[in-house]
């Protein structure tokens, strides 16, 4: 690791106004900006962010947030009424009860991507697969609208926790997912030498990496050096302590609790008020197609319940729940029968996500499913209009359009609108 | 003026020119060279393409050494290239790359790429056994495996997984590990690998983006449904190692004269399905295991072996290894994704992929074959530098691929792995076999993110990302490539040549197979400025560099 101490802060600019001499990188000149600003007292100023809770595997929505107690397959699960007003959750969720006035429900999510690999994508992008074009995640276009809100940022704008994301597309690998592990270990921060010989290093490198890219061999040549650049300001930035989430007090960690999702949870709060605008956090086990009942309320649910009450009310408690959006998600819902191994399958037709904080209106439940679970009863929403949803709770206009790399428009979210319950 | 201007313009690009047609001429005497080299060609004359100029001999070395065998050229091979004045040296390279010598590291490579492929990057747990499956694959590679049997053993495997086990037969690990729920993984990768058709969405319903129906799922399902996955305990209760057996089917309906399986439609609906290859072709309803009665009549069949010996006579199967093979040497299939040949995804040239796939068939299915044929054609000769005539052909903008210029990608990581050990002289390069792929294998384990599904799927953050630059920059492989340590390779750098231009030479011959530019020299001239004289010191900064750059991690 890198030492913390003044003195060697001052040597590590140092090397990076070095290094911002030469041509490629004028991202470490910033980064000296930066640095001093993050050092400043007051560098918490307001800024929007998003917290994606990823469920790798497609949960059983109807086992948590939209129970059918007494249908044939509504499976054994009993529902509590929470604290806020009509909402009833499983009873396997008993802290997350607590804070449901923080969040709202869509039980009318229905798609129809029942492959793990597509609904991953779509869910992701607002956008089926295409073999033209590869659209950005989530997590990619909120860094890159809400990036210039945060200019003393030196972390990565998008974070991903103990999963892999969906990458950047055509915005380009500088908006691609920085995947950490829930300890928040970063390999190789370490450069080993003095930082005026790496800095010198670096110029070596400029003169290799910018023939080369003269030459126009193609994107990945400056995707690459982009990314050196983004590299070198992590490297030496005193931000990356949001990382540590063993700094945090005990009881605090204690709230999250001692699992993965918890550490990831709360590394996403130490994030986000660093300024990082998208932090995915990835919970994956949910593909249950066999014994899917003991699995829920014995690992699961309690895992989830604990961390994620836990975050909400921390938002909360800290003030920022205002500014920060957060949506639950998996890729798909799981089928209303229960099949010969206990368990249920893929189910993208009718099925639930939960969203709250930034311009999200909590405690309402939007949307219905019949008697069964099978039929979403209500107006239908479809993963392009979950997104432009979380966009619009960040203040990011929807008008907003890309250019792919074919010089075709692409709309934001895929042009989807709003769920109107969730606003007003 | 201007007209003397435009003729000193024309003769500049009739050189350019020049240069392509010769390549275009040039196919080494072999037919299917000469097929590729008109058929690509033909698509560029129809939306006016102008190829790129062919590639510097060290570049079409050093990405021939990458894609072949998977690593880069040493400075020797390279050199003794570079010297060859045959006409025919891109032939005899790859006569060598093919042949005897490279024989254990063209299967070590190949190897990494078809475990990613058969069994995933991630996959090693009770039922699939990694270093099983990657020693079935180096034997079946090193001595080039017509692929056809290649298939054929792979899906018909029955045996144990883990090697020193009695019965062990590695090739059971493509399904060891796919046959839980009636074995809707088999049936999704076996169609996928070998048949190139995507038909995991057409488990549930028929699809609204894909040809595929849902009885065909269930159809090519009930293939696998003789075939059992069973655990050998070894003294404690851990799963010692994986057997794949075949037995009699008895059929869902409990008759195994007609075993047959169901499946539910959407609405709730029960069907029935029996074993039905993708082009309709039925095959006997027994579910028996094949026998002789008391009086001599036959009955039952091999249902794994009836499918292989089907998916060998589809015409998708040829193309699927074309396709694939393609994608691996050119940057981009025919297809987006590769392995996605179905009705809903026209191929960019259907014409050279069928062609292609019949010359494949008519060689005995020999993979090298076809190797040799790609790798020896036009388009796989180009510059990867972009230039008016060409501009537009960049796949990375949804276009079809045209093949006009040789499209940028990164090493694999297991590449780099490769090549650092290779062009730093390492004593790894030269190890071994399995034991070779140990430190290896835990090293890429740093990059593996799974995705918490029951199919096992991963990616890797080995991307082109921040964790990628940052291993690069810091990491215990980097420190080892660089160290200036008495008998390492910089310290033997510096002892082999007298003088720092010279060494510089041989530094970026390693890693970029070219002499390093005027302005380079002046930079590294700065840095031996800067150690002050300190040549290890200097070269290690260098070397550094020089493997940190985008010239070294992208194959062009």
């Amino acid at each position: 690791m890198l030492p913390h101490n003044a003195e060697s802060g001052l040597t590590r600019r140092h090397f990076l106004q070095h290094a911002a001499g030469s041509a490629v990188w004028t991202g470490p000149a910033s980064m000296l900006a930066g640095s001093l600003l993050a050092n400043a007292p007051d560098l918490r100023r307001r800024h929007k962010a998003a917290i994606v809770l990823w469920m790798g595997g497609g949960p059983s929505t109807m086992d948590i947030w939209d129970l059918k107690p007494g249908a044939p397959t509504g499976g054994p699960f009993k529902q509590i009424s929470t604290s806020a007003d009509g909402i009833a959750i499983c009873e396997h969720m008993p802290l997350m009860a607590q804070q449901m006035h923080h969040m709202s429900i869509v039980r009318s999510m229905s798609t129809r991507e029942a492959d793990h690999m597509r609904g991953r994508y779509y869910l992701h992008t607002g956008y089926v697969p295409s073999p033209s074009v590869e659209h950005p995640s989530y997590g990619a276009v909120v860094a890159h609208e809400l990036a210039s809100q945060v200019p003393e940022l030196d972390l990565p704008p998008f974070v991903s926790i103990g999963g892999g994301s969906v990458g950047p597309g055509f915005l380009g690998m500088a908006w691609a997912p920085f995947v950490v592990d829930s300890n928040g270990t970063l390999r190789d921060l370490d450069m080993g030498i003095d930082p005026a010989r790496f800095g010198q290093r670096l110029e070596m490198l400029a003169a290799i990496e910018n023939r080369f890219i003269a030459e126009r061999r193609g994107g990945p040549a400056e995707e690459h050096a982009k990314v050196v650049g983004k590299t070198v300001k992590l490297m030496s930035s005193p931000q990356l302590d949001a990382f540590k989430v063993a700094k945090e007090p005990k009881d605090v960690q204690e709230r999250y609790g001692n699992s993965s999702f918890g550490r990831g949870c709360l590394m996403a709060r130490r994030l986000v008020e660093a300024g990082v605008p998208f932090v995915e956090v990835d919970l994956g086990g949910w593909d249950n197609h066999a014994d899917i009942f003991p699995t829920l309320s014995d690992r699961k649910l309690p895992e989830l319940d604990r961390a994620m009450s836990a975050l909400v009310a921390d938002l909360a408690d800290r003030g920022i729940l205002d500014d920060t959006a957060i949506l639950w998600m998996g890729e798909f819902g799981r089928t209303p029968t229960i099949n010969g191994n206990g368990g249920r399958d893929h189910w993208a037709r009718s099925w639930s996500v939960v969203v709250g904080g930034a311009g999200f209106k909590r405690g309402v439940i939007v949307g219905e499913t019949s008697s069964d679970g099978k039929e979403v009863v209500s107006d239908p929403y479809a993963a392009q209009d979950l997104m432009a949803s979380v966009l619009e709770s960040l203040g990011i206009s929807l008008e907003t359009t890309f250019k792919a790399r074919n010089g075709r428009p692409m709309k934001i979210a895929n042009g989807g609108k709003p769920i109107k319950e969730l606003f007003s | 003026m201007l007209s003397r201007l435009l003729r000193v313009v024309a003769a500049v690009a009739g050189i350019a020119a020049g240069g392509s047609l010769l390549a275009a001429d040039k196919h080494f005497g072999v037919p299917a060279v000469a097929f590729i080299n008109e058929q690509v060609a033909a698509g560029w004359a129809d939306i006016k393409l102008q190829p790129a100029p062919v590639a510097t001999d060290g570049e079409w070395c050093r990405r021939v050494h990458l894609d072949v065998i998977g690593r880069v050229p040493t400075v020797d091979e390279l050199e003794a290239f570079l010297a060859d004045p045959s006409p025919n040296k891109q032939a005899r390279l790859v006569d060598r790359l093919l042949g005897e010598d490279s024989s254990e590291e063209y299967a070590s490579n190949w190897t990494d790429v078809w475990t990613t492929l058969l069994i995933g990057r991630s996959g090693d747990n009770d039922r699939v056994n990694r270093s099983g499956m990657r020693q079935w694959l180096r034997r079946a590679l090193a001595r080039n495996m017509p692929y056809d049997q290649f298939m054929h053993e792979l899906v018909t495997a029955t045996g144990v997984n883990k090697a020193g086990e009695p019965g062990f037969n590695g090739a059971t690990n493509f399904l060891a590990g796919k046959l839980e729920e009636n074995g809707l993984q088999a049936t999704a990768k076996t169609a996928q690998i070998f048949l190139g058709l995507q038909v995991q969405c057409t488990q549930c319903h028929n699809h609204p983006f894909n040809t595929g129906r849902q009885n065909q799922f269930w159809e090519f399902n009930a293939f696998f449904r003789q075939t059992k996955a069973l655990r050998r305990f070894g003294g404690t209760q851990e799963i010692q190692a994986m057997e794949l057996v075949d037995e009699d089917f008895r059929g869902e309906g409990g008759n195994p004269e007609q075993a047959e399986l169901y499946y539910e439609l959407r609405n709730g609906l029960m069907k029935v399905a029996y074993p039905v290859f993708v082009d309709g072709t039925a095959i006997s309803e027994s579910g028996y295991l094949p026998g002789v009665m008391a009086d001599g009549t036959r009955f039952g069949t091999h249902r794994r072996r009836e499918l292989a010996g089907l998916i060998a006579a589809s015409p998708l199967f040829p193309r699927a290894q074309v396709n694939r093979l393609w994608g691996h040497f050119l940057g981009h299939g025919f297809t987006r994704p590769v392995d996605d040949l179905g009705d809903h995804n026209p191929p960019s040239h259907p014409e050279l992929l069928a062609g292609l796939a019949d010359r494949f068939r008519e060689h005995s299915f020999n993979t090298k074959e076809l190797v040799r044929w790609i790798v020896l054609s036009q388009p796989y000769g180009l510059s990867s530098k972009a230039s008016k005539g060409n501009a537009t052909d960049d796949p990375a903008s949804g276009e079809p691929p045209r093949f006009s210029r040789f499209y940028l990608r990164q090493m694999r990581a297991e590449e780099l792995y490769q090549s650092l050990l290779t062009a730093t002289e390492a004593d790894a390069a030269n190890a071994k076999g399995e034991k070779a792929s140990r430190p290896k294998e835990q090293w890429l384990a740093q990059f593996i993110i799974a995705f918490g599904t029951d199919e096992g799927d991963d990616a890797t953050t080995f991307n082109g990302s921040i964790p990628q630059v940052l291993m690069m920059f810091n990491g215990e492989l980097m420190k080892t490539a660089t160290a200036a340590g008495e008998g390492g390779f910089l310290d033997r750098t510096v002892q082999g040549e007298q003088k720092n231009a010279a060494r510089l030479q041989r530094l970026y011959m390693a890693a970029l197979a070219r002499k390093p530019s005027r302005p380079e020299i002046a930079a590294a001239t700065r840095l031996v400025e800067a150690r002050q004289g300190d040549a290890v010191g200097a070269l290690q900064d260098v070397w550094w560099a020089v493997l940190n750059s985008n010239e070294f991690i992208l194959n062009h």
